[in-house]
């Protein structure tokens, strides 16, 4: 069984990001990068199936400027076999990252698809979605099992309220929650190791897509703070202001 | 053109996260049709059918649409959304499953988890977390939006008429099926829904000592949730996990015991009225967003607080 996985470079998320004075965009200038956790979740997930005899071949995407080629090179150390760069610096778009992943899945051909829910920068949880749409694939989002029987993913999604198991048809693609693993370090070995793993780069160009925007960002501002009340020396006052104060209770 | 407002239901019941994307909707149109798109449905078409400002209700009654399966609704809310001008859900989970999925086979962009609508093409939304809030405009035709609950009210539940127009046909794409789901039983209420919670993290120590929370909770009629430090932990299940990986929440007022406060915590309850910090470290970034802060142990306090209520 063949698995793509995919992995996004962004800010690391123990970085606390800063809106740039002109409210253009967030700064990422001198930021320390990563990849996304919920990819990292996905690499793992792969790399867990491959050792279980599951998966026989691991390989790892991802688009973006030439820097994101230091995460594909994670993605190696932690168990990927080979990868593929799709570069460019131009902004892309959920959209647009589907319709290139879904060239790339054209060609590869890959039984299963795993990907990260969401990436911790735009937040906007659509990729795996819309890759699933254009390729015709079902979908196991949010999962937090993932198990592969009698040629079918059965996944275990986290929704509102509790858990629900879906099976699924294969080719397949599931989008990671935090509770399917917890990702592993790359050992030092596996990082030189990663260094001569194949690394095959294209263009938007290649895929035949052309990189277009749909949304416009118009704007970026901080959040409105919220400032510091005051502190309560007991219960009884605590209780005393949300009954009088706060109103509350 | 109208706006086609996706339902969120279990077959019998409408629920809440709806009205709050309705509201949503009336800041984009006029005219308000909504979609339930279920198995056995007709008490849900009913009930959205008195929702104050729908104008229409489409009713997909079919055993495909049973579970809300992506792959199958997407086909049904694509076709349908050909003819408006927004296709809009809550940003529940089922909301963010199917959407993005209706978009890309309408070939546009989606905009996610919109906190406030500025016109009719531009939406505001937080990124990286709440850590930044961005607006954009869509410039496709078809507008495809989720709306995170908090940011709008819900609508009435009573008021309106609207006609029940049934959809004929199924859209069965046979690629997936429901195996079968866990959910979580409680007395107490939803979490999205509650007025106020009672939230416990790393502090507590294990998953027995949130009793503790529990007892306050009953006093108060509250919710329990969890930091995802607690989940992480073990202490307690993830569907109680409060934060940007978990579930946004706006309660009138939010009780934070034992937890510090990390971003990642607060870009998921910040937007509560009220937010009382218990923690007996007095640097926990916690208290700075806290209107009360109570710097002591909470093994001590809470069943005082239970006591005092």
């Amino acid at each position: 069984m063949k698995v793509l996985v995919t992995v996004k470079r962004v800010i690391d998320y123990n970085v606390k990001v800063r809106v740039k004075s002109d409210n253009t965009d967030v700064d990422l200038a001198n930021v320390k990068m990563a990849i996304n956790p919920f990819c990292e979740i996905a690499v793992e997930e792969a790399v867990r199936l491959k050792e279980a005899g599951t998966a026989t071949e691991i390989v790892a995407v991802s688009m973006g400027p030439k820097a994101a080629q230091e995460q594909l090179r994670t993605a190696l150390a932690l168990g990927a076999d080979r990868a593929i760069h799709v570069e460019t610096d131009e902004a892309l778009e959920s959209l647009t990252v589907a319709k290139m992943l879904a060239k790339i899945v054209d060609e590869e051909k890959p039984d299963l698809i795993v990907m990260g829910k969401q990436a911790i920068d735009s937040d906007n949880n659509q990729t795996g979605q819309m890759l699933a749409a254009l390729s015709g694939m079902p979908q196991g989002t949010f999962a937090s099992e993932l198990k592969i029987e009698d040629g079918k993913a059965l996944v275990t999604r986290e929704v509102d309220g509790g858990l629900q198991t879906v099976a699924l048809n294969m080719p397949a693609i599931v989008t990671t929650d935090l509770r399917l693993n917890e990702p592993r370090y790359a050992s030092l070995p596996n990082i030189m190791k990663a260094k001569r793993k194949p690394l095959e780069t294209k263009t938007p160009a290649d895929l035949g897509v052309e990189v277009s925007a749909r949304t416009k960002l118009l704007k970026v501002e901080p959040p409105a703070e919220r400032s510091a009340g005051i502190k309560v020396d007991s219960v009884e006052q605590l209780v005393e202001k949300l009954k009088n104060e706060a109103k509350v209770i | 053109m109208a706006i086609l407002v996706i339902a969120e239901h279990d077959n019998a019941v409408l629920k809440g996260s709806t009205l709050n994307a309705v509201t949503a909707a009336s800041q984009m149109g006029d005219d308000i049709h909504m979609l339930v798109a279920g198995s056995g449905a007709q008490a849900v078409a009913d009930a959205a059918a008195k929702v104050s400002g729908v104008t229409k209700v489409l009713l997909a009654d079919d055993a495909a649409y049973e579970h809300q399966l992506a792959e199958n609704v997407s086909l049904l809310v694509a076709e349908l959304g050909k003819d408006y001008s927004h296709v809009v859900a809550p940003a529940t989970t089922n909301g963010k499953n199917t959407l993005p999925r209706v978009a890309a086979l309408l070939d546009v962009a989606q905009v996610s988890d919109i906190i406030r609508v500025e016109s009719a093409d531009t939406f505001v939304r937080p990124i990286y977390a709440g850590n930044a809030i961005a607006t954009v405009q869509a410039l496709d035709a078809i507008k495809v939006i989720t709306v995170r609950t908090t940011g709008f009210d819900a609508a009435a539940a009573e008021g309106g008429s609207a006609a029940v127009e049934t959809v004929a046909g199924s859209h069965d794409a046979a690629i997936s099926a429901f195996v079968g789901e866990e959910v979580a039983v409680s007395d107490r209420p939803e979490l999205t829904a509650a007025d106020v919670i009672v939230s416990g993290g790393r502090g507590m120590g294990n998953g027995e000592n949130f009793v503790l929370l529990e007892n306050v909770a009953d006093k108060l009629g509250a919710a329990v949730g969890a930091s995802r430090a607690a989940v992480d932990a073990g202490f307690v299940p993830n569907d109680m996990q409060v934060g940007q990986t978990g579930k946004i929440v706006a309660p009138d007022l939010y009780i934070a015991v034992g937890i510090s406060g990390a971003i990642q915590h607060l870009a998921g309850m910040k937007d509560s009225k009220v937010i009382v910090a218990i923690n007996k470290d007095e640097e926990a970034p916690i208290f700075q967003v806290a209107d009360y802060g109570l710097v002591a142990d909470l093994f001590e306090v809470m069943p005082q607080l239970e006591a005092q209520l």
